[in-house]
């Protein structure tokens, strides 16, 4: 028998049946001797408590809300106590743990991209349309702000962008999305990563086959494990998720953990705001990410692959769980895949609204179904990643860049780019230039030559800032524009490319209030586990708040130059040590000059 | 001849600690050599009984090669790691992240030592503005049955409590981190109350609650009668009489009275955790 304790309020039969589509595949527990049955400790979390966080979106969707009987019943169902499931339902935006005002909740994007194009008004439309809106950080749609997502109880939820009250209005009674927007670069003979976005049939995996895929996973299959790693090394492949890891040297680690069960997963939490080049890829070219995935996967010596998606994407999760599952009726994923004797498979989970589930430890965390806190480093995914077993884990970005690896050689991809960054990278492109979007440019271009690509900034010969790598990444000015978007050339410039965001500001944006913004972002998304973050992050925000309201920089300039050297020396993770990077940056640059 | 299994000798780790050469037996954190040697450094959210979670961050320390400062609490010594304990950045850090917390959090309770570093590091939490204008965690207590009290405005959010409850000692897991950010904090499944909880009365996390969060609703109510004097309080250690285990107590008694019971965190037998009859027994007694 269970030794825990659970409460007394009843589940919804609508709850009951979600759950229990989810705990489905699962027997009921077989207690060893002995053994205390409790699934909150670390033990056997790989049995059921993973499936927490689907349960708690089951029960989301068929409530509207985190109820006190249907969160009860998913814990009677996994053997998890109820404190740490309301732990875990409390951590993430899209999960409601008060009754709803309303089925639908409106999200609107009222982050750095979306505020300069009416995020706010759009918000109060809303609300006067009586709809039950609720502001949002960025929502990965900036090239077509504001960006609204609509959460619906009992049914799919939609994105909308750009959102309007009659755009709004229009999706929920079609239950469609906005249409996904057609690629700038469209069938340029120039694109390797984007070639098939907005060619190809997502829907269709004979489509797939006939626009050239799954040949790269022929030709992996033929190599071998240890080949398929030494391409990818010569290739000097590095991870576009941010920290530009080297790729290969990533997968040997894990590949050589022989004997060890081992995880490869694909990272496509996507939430840095002005990022939204992985969501292209994954609307447009479903397939490439399922079939990178099995290359990495059998590279590796993982047999279970996990995809991570953000929860504000229902449109890509759609489109992948299409494409996982016809890959596994053509015996592309499963126990043999394409006749290899390999064993490959992948889940695809979704996230419920936190930044911080895309620093990889926090996303294990996640998927084990416990509160999304990253853990310390050392020790490292390689070795104790996912059930804390050897995990490789890798941007989408990155993963189909293995595509053109596996097709070409590593050789051949190592001559395009630069010699220190080699091959294509993804820019998303937004604010204030002619022709936002995603595009794909060789590693070398200059700043300038991804805005002319982009029809050049808007009413303006040059921009006024351009934030470079989100907002965990720095603002810049015209001073930068020949600045080569390489590896080494914008770490030598003490900025970096992060996930390939390029936002561009004009003189109209206010940009105490956008900074301000950048601030509340990461209060907001912040874990809470650590000190240096959880508190310095709301006084960086208050500080902000101060200048904003009139405060002159003079009396404040102490406070954040110390919590920014805190905050970057003392945090757990990444997100409070880059927290005041861009913050920083505009400081350092006048942009704040106004709150002088 | 014994059969009693000799445990093999650890492997000894060298490492430098502020010059210092330090050897510990493998698998001992910087804290442990720091402790060997004698080095002062403050922890929050460190207990030897709890495992490290390294959340608080005032024990950080310099490590060469590191980009960051390293947890000393959690972060295993290595052969040839060379360690600063009070350099610059080491203070920095330390002093603002007291800081941080005493501008949101009421510390006046808060174990002697935690005061004792502020002094040391010269802390001014007043520059962060007047608590007035900026964010708290101020909240009135939960006073929910006649055993203990949950003062949260106290509570720096160092998974202590957490720990005790959970599979560090009592596997009851009646509460949980909640909330995310500054928002998060300790809570039961939708904030029910003590009484509607799991929770049995172990008392375990009031044992490690290092800031008075957590304390017995006598504490809480002398303190609040303006009565609760620890200098005046004697403690005498007993054996717990209500089964044969053998836990030890230490009843802390003011005015003739027990106002708490506590268990001392390096006995073999409770690593300082108790159960109902031991940490709450004395009431009926007394009563
Ligand atoms: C706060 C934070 C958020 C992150 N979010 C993402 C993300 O959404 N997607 C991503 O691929 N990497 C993200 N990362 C980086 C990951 O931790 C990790 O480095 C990456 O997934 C590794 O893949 P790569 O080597 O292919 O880049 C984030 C890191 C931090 C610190
Ligand atoms: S730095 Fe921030 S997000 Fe990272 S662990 Fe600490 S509190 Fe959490
Ligand atoms: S008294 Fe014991 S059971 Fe109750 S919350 Fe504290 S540690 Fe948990
Ligand atoms: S209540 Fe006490 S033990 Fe629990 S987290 Fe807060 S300060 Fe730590
Ligand atoms: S969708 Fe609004 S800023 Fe990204
Ligand atoms: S004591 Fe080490 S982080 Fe808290």
């Amino acid at each position: 028998m269970p030794d825990l304790r659970f409460g007394d309020a009843e589940p919804t039969d609508e709850e009951r049946i979600a759950v229990d589509e989810v705990v489905a595949d699962l027997g009921s527990v077989v207690v060893v001797e002995g053994e205390r049955l409790v699934y909150a400790g670390h033990a056997r979390t790989a049995e059921r408590r993973h499936l927490l966080l689907p349960a708690l979106h089951a029960v989301q969707r068929a409530s509207g809300w985190i109820s006190p009987g249907g969160l009860d019943y998913a814990c009677r169902q996994l053997e998890v106590p109820p404190a740490e499931a309301y732990g875990v339902a409390t951590f993430y935006h899209l999960f409601a743990h008060e009754a709803p005002e309303a089925t639908d909740v409106v999200h609107v994007c009222d982050d750095v991209a979306c505020r300069p194009v009416g995020a706010l008004g759009l918000i109060d439309e809303l609300r006067a349309a009586g709809h039950h809106a609720k502001a949002s950080p960025c929502l990965g749609q900036c090239e077509r702000g504001p960006a609204v997502l609509v959460q619906r109880c009992g049914d799919h939820d939609l994105t909308v962008a750009p959102g309007s009250v009659d755009e709004v209005a229009v999706a929920i009674s079609g239950r469609t999305s906005t249409a996904s927007v057609s690629l700038p670069q469209v069938g340029s003979p120039d694109l390797r990563l984007l070639a098939r976005v907005g060619v190809v049939d997502p829907g269709s995996l004979d489509d797939y086959r006939a626009h050239g895929g799954y040949r790269a996973l022929e030709a992996a299959l033929a190599m071998g494990p240890d080949r398929v790693i030494e391409e990818v090394t010569t290739a000097g492949l590095s991870g576009r998720g941010g920290a530009a890891f080297p790729t290969g040297v990533k997968w040997r680690g894990v590949a050589d953990q022989q004997g060890r069960p081992r995880h490869l997963v694909c990272n496509a939490d996507e939430s840095e705001p002005g990022t939204f080049k992985d969501r292209v890829v994954m609307e447009g070219d479903p397939f490439s990410l399922v079939e990178a995935m099995t290359i990495a996967g059998t590279a590796v010596g993982a047999e279970r692959g996990w995809l991570y998606i953000r929860g504000e994407y229902p449109v890509a999760a759609h489109r992948l769980r299409s494409a996982i599952d016809q890959a596994r009726v053509a015996g592309l994923l499963g126990d043999d895949v394409a006749g290899s004797g390999t064993r490959f498979d992948i889940d695809l989970r979704i996230g419920a609204g936190a930044y911080i589930c895309g620093e990889e430890t926090a996303l294990f965390n996640s998927i084990e179904g416990f509160r999304g806190e990253p853990r310390n480093k050392p020790p490292f995914p390689t070795t104790h990643g996912l059930f804390g077993e050897p995990t490789a884990i890798n941007n989408v970005e990155t993963l189909v860049n293995v595509l053109p690896i596996m097709l070409d050689g590593g050789e051949a991809y190592r001559a395009i780019g630069t010699e220190r960054s080699p091959g294509t990278r993804l820019f998303c492109l937004s604010g204030r230039v002619s022709n936002p979007g995603t595009y794909e440019h060789e590693f070398g271009i200059t700043l300038r030559g991804v805005l002319e690509a982009a029809g050049g900034v808007v009413g303006a010969d040059e921009p006024h800032a351009v934030l470079l790598g989100g907002a965990a990444g720095f603002f810049v000015r015209s001073e930068q524009l020949d600045l080569p978007l390489t590896l080494e050339d914008t770490r030598a410039a003490g900025v970096s490319l992060g996930s390939g965001v390029v936002m561009v500001f004009g003189e109209e944006d206010d940009m105490v209030d956008t900074v301000r913004r950048v601030a509340e972002f990461f209060r907001d998304e912040s874990c809470g586990q650590c000190v240096p973050c959880r508190v310095g992050t709301i006084r960086q925000e208050e500080v902000l708040a101060r200048l904003r309201d009139g405060a002159t920089l003079d009396a404040e300039r102490d406070l954040l130059d110390d919590l920014a050297a805190v905050m970057g020396d003392a945090s757990i993770c990444g997100l409070g040590q880059t927290a005041s990077g861009a913050i920083r940056s505009a400081l350092d640059l006048g942009l704040l000059e106004g709150s002088r | 001849m014994n059969d009693v299994p000799v445990p093999t000798p650890r492997r000894l780790v060298e490492l430098t600690i502020d010059d210092r050469t330090v050897r510990v037996p493998e698998g001992s954190t910087i804290l442990d050599a720091c402790h060997q040697e004698g080095i002062d450094t403050p922890t929050l959210c460190w207990a030897e009984n709890l495992t490290p979670v390294n959340v608080c961050r005032v024990c950080v320390v310099e490590v060469e090669n590191s980009r960051v400062l390293v947890p000393s609490c959690s972060r295993a010594a290595e052969d040839g790691m060379v360690v600063a304990t009070d350099s610059e950045r080491v203070r920095t850090s330390r002093k603002m992240v007291y800081e941080l917390l005493a501008s949101s959090v009421d510390l006046d309770r808060a174990d002697d030592e935690v005061h004792a570093w502020m002094d040391h590091y010269g802390c001014d939490p007043g520059r962060m503005g007047d608590k007035a204008d900026i964010a708290t965690v101020a909240q009135p207590p939960k006073v929910q049955d006649d055993l203990y009290v949950r003062d949260y405005e106290r509570c720096i959010l160092c998974y202590k409590c957490v720990e005790a409850c959970g599979d560090d000692a009592q596997f009851t897991f009646a509460i949980a981190t909640a909330g995310r950010g500054f928002d998060a904090h300790i809570s039961t499944e939708f904030d029910v109350t003590l009484p509607d909880s799991a929770c049995v009365y172990c008392g375990n996390c009031i044992g490690v609650c290092p800031t008075g969060a957590l304390v017995f609703k006598t504490e809480h109510d002398m303190r609040e009668e303006g009565t609760w004097d620890e200098d005046a309080q004697a403690v005498t250690t007993t054996v717990c009489s209500f089964c044969g285990v053998g836990c030890n107590l230490e009843l802390h008694v003011q005015d003739e009275q027990i106002v708490k019971v506590t268990s001392p965190a390096d006995h073999s037998i409770t690593n300082g955790h108790l159960c109902i009859k031991g940490r709450f027994g004395w009431q009926h007694a007394q009563s």
